[in-house]
């Protein structure tokens, strides 16, 4: 895992490095214009937050019902990845909004659920912090609601009238908006797993640490 | 006061909205204005924003992550200097 982060970091930074350049060739959206680029950092961000909230269930799953303090780990690793992204993903959505829709923020079901996702996470890490002992297994309850919520997420556009656009958008995309996306998005996704892999590296050191002051 | 207390948490949950809530008057002519496009919002500084706070937030959690990491790595390095754990 540690041999795999500088690699992993330094080709997503090659790629974000190539990206403005890509996003800036790309053609302009007909209806939203120029603000519509927003799209290249807004999707891949919830992309790499669904995945790593799916991770922190199964994680948290694992370790309820085997008692893993390897899965433990990956899950409270990932819970913070997810957080760090769905942060970014409701930063950039409301800016996109402003100018495609008028308003900042608007209280469709696709906004509100994603948003309450992003409570459910951070939920999720205050257990963790000021859960005291024993926290853990709440908290992989809780990871187990957040996963639950991913799929209402994704096809919350496509179910209830919001404002938002479908799902249908992504697969139909056009030759060059195609391309940038999925290398915004492969981008996102290294920068995800080597932020993972670091964080993870902190749950291990510190793991280590507990052992060595409970050994003493 | 019970009843009023009652209507009001009624009106509330009914979402009716209060008086100073009320739609201002009907608009009874039109006024034209010279300088329309000036009104419009420009879409650079939106995005240059969006764009701005990704790198932000991906570059704090960076920084936050090397200081933790760092911190763990220390504590590790002082415990192992301070010799084998009893009964070893």
């Amino acid at each position: 895992m540690r041999a795999l982060f500088l690699p992993t970091i330094l080709l997503a930074a090659v790629m974000f490095v190539a990206a403005p350049w890509l996003i800036d060739g790309a053609p302009t959206e007909s209806t939203m214009g120029f603000v519509q680029k927003i799209f290249y950092f807004h999707v891949p961000s919830w992309m790499v937050m669904f995945s790593a909230v799916f991770l922190c269930g199964i994680a948290g799953a694992i370790h309820l019902f085997k008692r893993s303090a390897a899965a433990d780990r990956v899950a409270a690793a990932s819970a913070e990845i997810a957080a760090v992204f769905g942060i970014i993903g409701l930063i950039t959505g409301p800016l996109w909004a402003r100018k495609a829709w008028g308003v900042w923020w608007q209280w469709d079901a696709r906004l509100t659920s994603a948003l309450i996702l992003e409570l459910i996470l951070i939920a999720y890490l205050l257990l963790r912090r000021y859960g005291g002992p024993g926290s853990e297994k709440l908290a992989s309850g809780v990871a187990l609601f957040g996963m639950a919520n991913v799929p209402f997420v994704y096809w919350s556009v496509n179910v209830w009238r919001t404002v938002h656009p479908k799902t249908t958008v992504v697969p139909s995309l056009g030759p060059g908006m195609r391309g940038t996306f999925w290398w915004c998005s492969l981008a996102f996704v290294l920068l995800g797993g080597a932020l993972l892999a670091a964080r993870l590296r902190i749950e291990r050191l510190r793991a280590r640490v507990d052992e060595l002051y409970l050994e003493r | 006061m019970r009843r009023m207390l009652a209507a009001a948490l009624l009106a509330t949950t009914l979402g009716i909205p209060p008086v100073s809530a009320q739609p201002r008057p009907a608009q009874e002519e039109f006024v034209p204005v010279t300088d329309a496009e000036t009104e419009q919002l420009p879409a650079a500084p939106l995005v240059m924003s969006a764009y701005a706070v990704a790198w932000l937030l991906i570059f704090m959690y960076l920084w936050s992550l090397g200081r933790r990491l760092s911190r763990v790595e220390r504590e590790l390095d002082e415990l192992g200097q301070r010799g084998t754990p009893k009964g070893r």
